[in-house]
């Protein structure tokens, strides 16, 4: 009689589950059939997952259990490290085989390697199988060449030479494990049942109702109302931002891509073929899958990089000389800038998990380039706490991103905290909603409240300074200097493109095919230090040449590299 | 680090000293060479060795190693010790000053600070002061540049990558320190003190030392120096090619000297308009057409970029009311509609064009009137405005692939009859030459 663990991670699902359909097909009936979920006690004590992820985790979990239920099974809960657990569980269960699905991030792999490595000692088969992104990562980066795109522009052009990913397998359902049993135990419930808040540690006493309800049914009909509404409107370009955007939309799915509650390739399916019907077309353009897209790029971003999150070290991440302020950074975290736009967007962050996608520039902005140019490795760790859809890869890449800090992106374009959400909300009714001490000033002043005079305030009952903080920076100045350092930081960076060194856009260097060096191979040091050379004389004013070795010889082995990266840029060809 | 071959004995270096000796005519070294040169038997061998590198290779692989790796091969042997302390190596040095407390990078160490003080200050041509937001390392930096007697340098900048923390500094400290460096450095031909506590008096010790060899100046917000002052600069500093400084201190006659005869021809010339706060009117003070005429004419080539950051129509008023050479426009908080259509009408030498944010209102008519005047347009960014794809793709047909740059967000674009935006970027890319798209923001 075999025995097997399915071991869920993220893929907190039934449908589109490679690994455990696969493992269950092996078996036979009468044959024994578990799912188990590893809680890392040590994980839970840690402050850095706060409690609206745990709540929406736990949700997942019961409602993986309902489900279970139905197929006569159980989810098993277990406390423990992995490498400790499974050897344990291998003996005990006397298990055959061990399914689970791929994880893409660093320490995922290195976590599994050491389990694959526990599995093979003790003859358990292991079942991997890719399905928490639409395509192996690895094919990715072979098609490019060996390194993962870094520029958006150039992952598109990689996936369009792609075959679309793969379909989503069946779900699994009664008849797929028709002759299969789980051995539930009667005390299932104490030793394995999942876990709530209060026992993690957390106080319930003040929850904040949830708003994002976990789970893979949550999941599945938030899908369909998705397509639904997708469909009404029949148009696929991107929906105009009003300021009911900003507020949590029933029919919102990131997080339940991150936690794996629903399957990106069921996503994307649904989405070609809601096009196909609505547009009667069959090349739906790739901008239509723009949110899967983005999470497959920096999954494909990260997964060789173990300093992905990190500045120092980090080959693709600029060292920018981010300021240490801890005072600061308290103040953005529990959003007490005294910038209204900016404390909503943080405090709708802190009670419900989920903030717009352009509410993420502006406070990532805020916080980093644009005006208080603390590292966005800070930002990074706070989203990671409060953000449902925040994992390793998507966070730190999205920080990254916002920060300029990668990925070839121009710092000119700074969000001013007064304008932008005035722009998108003139009635200040996001403000009012999650600042209620704000709620007397009138439109005109509640983006800029310090502003208002003294009658406003008190007709208000909110005096600026004592009610409420005053603005923690002059936007204007910061700002200002702020774009200045970005420059500095960048001229050092860029090689010289001809452009005149006074070209704001010209500063950023050239994407060389998205590898951020010419042939795709590491560089040489004599080239890094070349580089560093011609940055140092340029910085001390001093012509950029090479006295002794060859220049022609470098230059032109440069043109062709650029040439050739040039001409696979050319995406003429390309719908 | 570069790894030494196994050849590097005890032996070798043994018959390495007796090659030295050798040189110094002792004649049991010339025995010793011979052995040497016997001991080798293959020629090969001879070139893969090491020692015998020519010292110019030596420091010329010795100076594209950071500082860091370079101290550390100097650790390997005498030869490359001497070779890490050549004249030609200290050339240029770069002070960083970071504390623990406000950045996360490591300082120039103080021990060697102290070396290149005591060794090399005479070396030294090209220096540069990086320093953090914090005070104290303003102040350091500043403790260095009083020290300073002994260089007589060619370039010196003042940098802060974070807070103007050099704005922090007294102001008497600061320019004493200033003051030690002009006074010993005879020959300055570049000066970058951006956001200092630099003044009119310290200015002025700098003409008397350097006028006739200063030809970069830098000094954009530096709120002590007065027109005056800078006009004292211009006047007496002929071979001055770039200068950099903010609206306030630009005035016609400031204009009209840089453009006489005897003045060198201008290279580049930036300008910072800057109101620190929007609700205030700033009231700036208007540049006369004749001097534009003046600086055209006496530098034709000039590149003359300004950035604007400026939040009020009004304050917009007095700018491009007459024809302006102007290379390089960046509006970094914010453009009026009218401002920008003057840019269309009066800066036929336009360059690039960035607008950080704007209102509302579509750019339409602004930036099709800018395509048609300025033929020289390569480099356009848009971040927070709004134009029509009708309007910008007619932009593109106009400038094609002169268009080096097109920085344009997402969000600028607005779909209208004639396209959708998918239809727009395939027009535009079509016009420009190559496959192009607006910049994108995250959407997970």
């Amino acid at each position: 009689m075999k025995s097997t663990i399915h071991w869920f991670r993220k893929g907190l699902r039934l449908h589109d589950n490679p690994s455990l359909r696969d493992a269950l097909q092996m078996l036979q009936p009468g044959d024994v059939w578990r799912c188990v979920y590893v809680l890392d006690p040590w994980f839970a004590g840690s402050s850095n997952v706060g409690v609206n992820r745990w709540r929406f985790l736990l949700q997942c979990l019961e409602d993986l259990d309902a489900s279970l239920r139905k197929l006569n099974s159980r989810l098993y809960v277990i406390r423990g490290q992995p490498t400790d657990v499974f050897p344990r569980l291998f003996k005990e269960w006397k298990v055959s085989c061990l399914s689970f699905e791929e994880d893409s991030e660093p320490f995922g792999r290195e976590r599994d390697m050491a389990v694959m490595k526990l599995a093979k000692e003790a003859g358990v088969k292991v079942i991997l199988r890719t399905s928490h992104t639409l395509y192996k990562l690895q094919d990715i980066i072979d098609v490019n060449g060996g390194q993962p795109p870094l520029t958006y522009k150039r992952f598109q052009a990689i996936l369009s030479k792609m075959d679309p990913p793969d379909q989503p397998v069946d779900s699994i359902t009664a008849s797929t494990v028709d002759n299969l049993t789980t051995p539930i135990r009667d005390d299932h419930d104490e030793k394995f049942g999942v876990p709530s808040l209060e026992e993690l540690g957390f106080d319930t006493d003040n929850l904040n109702p949830v708003v994002w309800p976990g789970g893979e049914t949550e999941a599945l009909t938030r899908l369909e109302r998705h397509l639904e509404r997708k469909a009404w409107v029949a148009s696929f370009e991107r929906p105009k931002m009003t300021a009911s955007s900003l507020l949590a939309s029933p029919t919102g799915l990131s997080p339940y891509l991150r936690f794996g509650c629903l399957s990106p390739r069921l996503f994307y399916k649904k989405l070609t073929e809601l096009y196909k019907k609505v547009k009667r077309s069959n090349h739906p353009p790739l901008s239509l899958y723009g949110q899967l897209l983005w999470r497959e790029f920096f999954y494909t971003a990260a997964t060789n990089n173990p300093n992905f999150d990190k500045m120092v070290n980090n080959t693709i991440c600029v060292q920018i000389p981010w300021d240490k302020n801890p005072e600061a950074l308290a103040k953005w975290a529990e959003g007490q800038t005294g910038f209204p736009w900016i404390d909503a967007i943080m405090a709708q962050l802190q009670q419900e998990g989920w903030i717009h996608h352009l509410a993420r520039h502006a406070v990532a902005c805020f916080l980093t380039r644009g005006d208080l140019w603390i590292s966005w490795e800070e930002g990074m760790k706070v989203f990671e706490e409060l953000l449902l859809d925040a994992d390793w890869s998507v966070n730190a890449g999205s920080w990254m991103w916002l920060s300029c800090s990668s990925f070839f992106q121009q710092f000119f374009h700074v969000y001013c905290p007064v304008n932008f959400g005035r722009r998108t909300d003139p009635n200040g009714d996001f403000i009012r909603k999650y600042l209620p001490k704000l709620r007397g000033f009138p439109a005109k002043y509640i983006y800029d409240p310090w502003n208002s005079p003294e009658s406003v305030q008190k007709a208000a009952k909110c005096i600026i300074g004592k009610d409420y903080p005053l603005p923690m920076v002059n936007h204007a100045e910061t700002s200002r200097i702020n774009v200045e350092r970005m420059k500095q930081v960048y001229q050092q960076l860029s090689r010289y493109r001809g452009a005149g060194t006074q070209c704001l856009l010209a500063t950023i260097p050239y994407p060389d095919g998205g590898n951020g060096n010419p042939t795709g191979h590491k560089k040489h040091a004599i080239v890094q230090g070349m580089e560093r050379q011609h940055a140092e004389r340029r910085e001390h004013g001093q012509p950029a040449h090479m006295p002794l070795l060859k220049r022609r010889r470098w230059d032109s082995h440069f043109q062709a590299a650029e040439a050739r990266d040039q001409s696979e840029g050319d995406m003429s060809n390309v719908d | 680090m570069f790894p030494l071959p196994r050849r590097t004995t005890q032996s070798t270096k043994r018959t390495m000293r007796q090659a030295i000796d050798s040189e110094n005519g002792n004649s049991d070294g010339q025995r010793a060479k011979r052995q040497l040169l016997r001991a080798k038997a293959p020629t090969e061998e001879i070139i893969r060795d090491w020692s015998n590198m020519p010292s110019e290779i030596l420091t010329h692989i010795f100076q594209f190693l950071p500082l860091w790796d370079r101290a550390r091969a100097s650790l390997v042997c005498r030869l490359w010790n001497k070779t890490f302390h050549l004249p030609e190596l200290w050339q240029t040095f770069t002070f960083e000053f970071n504390n623990p407390n406000t950045s996360h990078f490591k300082s120039t160490p103080p021990q060697l600070i102290r070396q290149v003080l005591r060794r090399h200050a005479h070396h030294l041509q090209s220096v540069s002061f990086k320093v953090d937001s914090n005070k104290e390392s303003a102040e350091a930096a500043c403790q260095i540049l009083s020290q300073l007697v002994n260089s007589s340098l060619k370039t010196l900048g003042l940098i802060s990558t974070a807070k103007p923390s050099f704005q922090e500094v007294s102001r008497e400290d600061f320019v004493t320190a200033l003051t030690v460096v002009f006074v010993h450095s005879k020959s300055l031909s570049q000066l970058r003190v951006d956001d200092t506590p630099v003044d009119d008096p310290s200015l002025a010790v700098m003409i008397q030392n350097s006028s006739d060899s200063l030809e970069l100046l830098n000094m954009t917000s530096c709120p002590h120096v007065s027109p005056k002052g800078i006009l004292a600069v211009a006047d007496h500093c002929q071979n001055l090619r770039e200068l950099a400084l903010n609206y306030t201190l630009l005035s016609d006659q400031l204009l009209l000297t840089l453009s006489r005869e005897e003045h060198a021809t201008l290279e580049q010339l930036r300008i910072d308009v800057i109101s620190s706060n929007p609700n205030e009117i700033m009231q700036f003070h208007q540049i006369s057409k004749d001097s534009w005429q003046s600086v055209a004419k006496h530098s034709p080539n000039l590149t003359l970029v300004m950035y604007f950051y400026v939040h009020n129509d009004e304050d917009f008023a007095p700018f491009f009311q007459c024809d302006t050479p102007v290379t390089h426009l960046f509006f970094g908080a914010y453009v009026s509609k009218s401002a920008l259509r003057r840019v269309g009408l009066h800066c036929p030498k336009l360059i690039e064009l960035v607008v950080c944010a704007n209102g509302t209102q579509p750019l339409d008519d602004e930036v099709v009137l800018i395509a048609k005047s300025c033929k020289n347009l390569h480099s356009l960014g848009l971040g927070e405005c709004e134009l029509s794809c009708s309007a910008f793709v007619e932009f593109a047909k106009i400038l094609g692939p002169n268009l080096t740059e097109l920085s344009v967000m997402e969000e600028v674009l607005v779909g209208d009859n004639n396209f959708d935006t998918y239809e727009a970027y395939s027009a535009v890319s079509k016009y420009i030459g190559r496959y192009w798209m607006p910049e994108y923001m995250p959407v997970v």
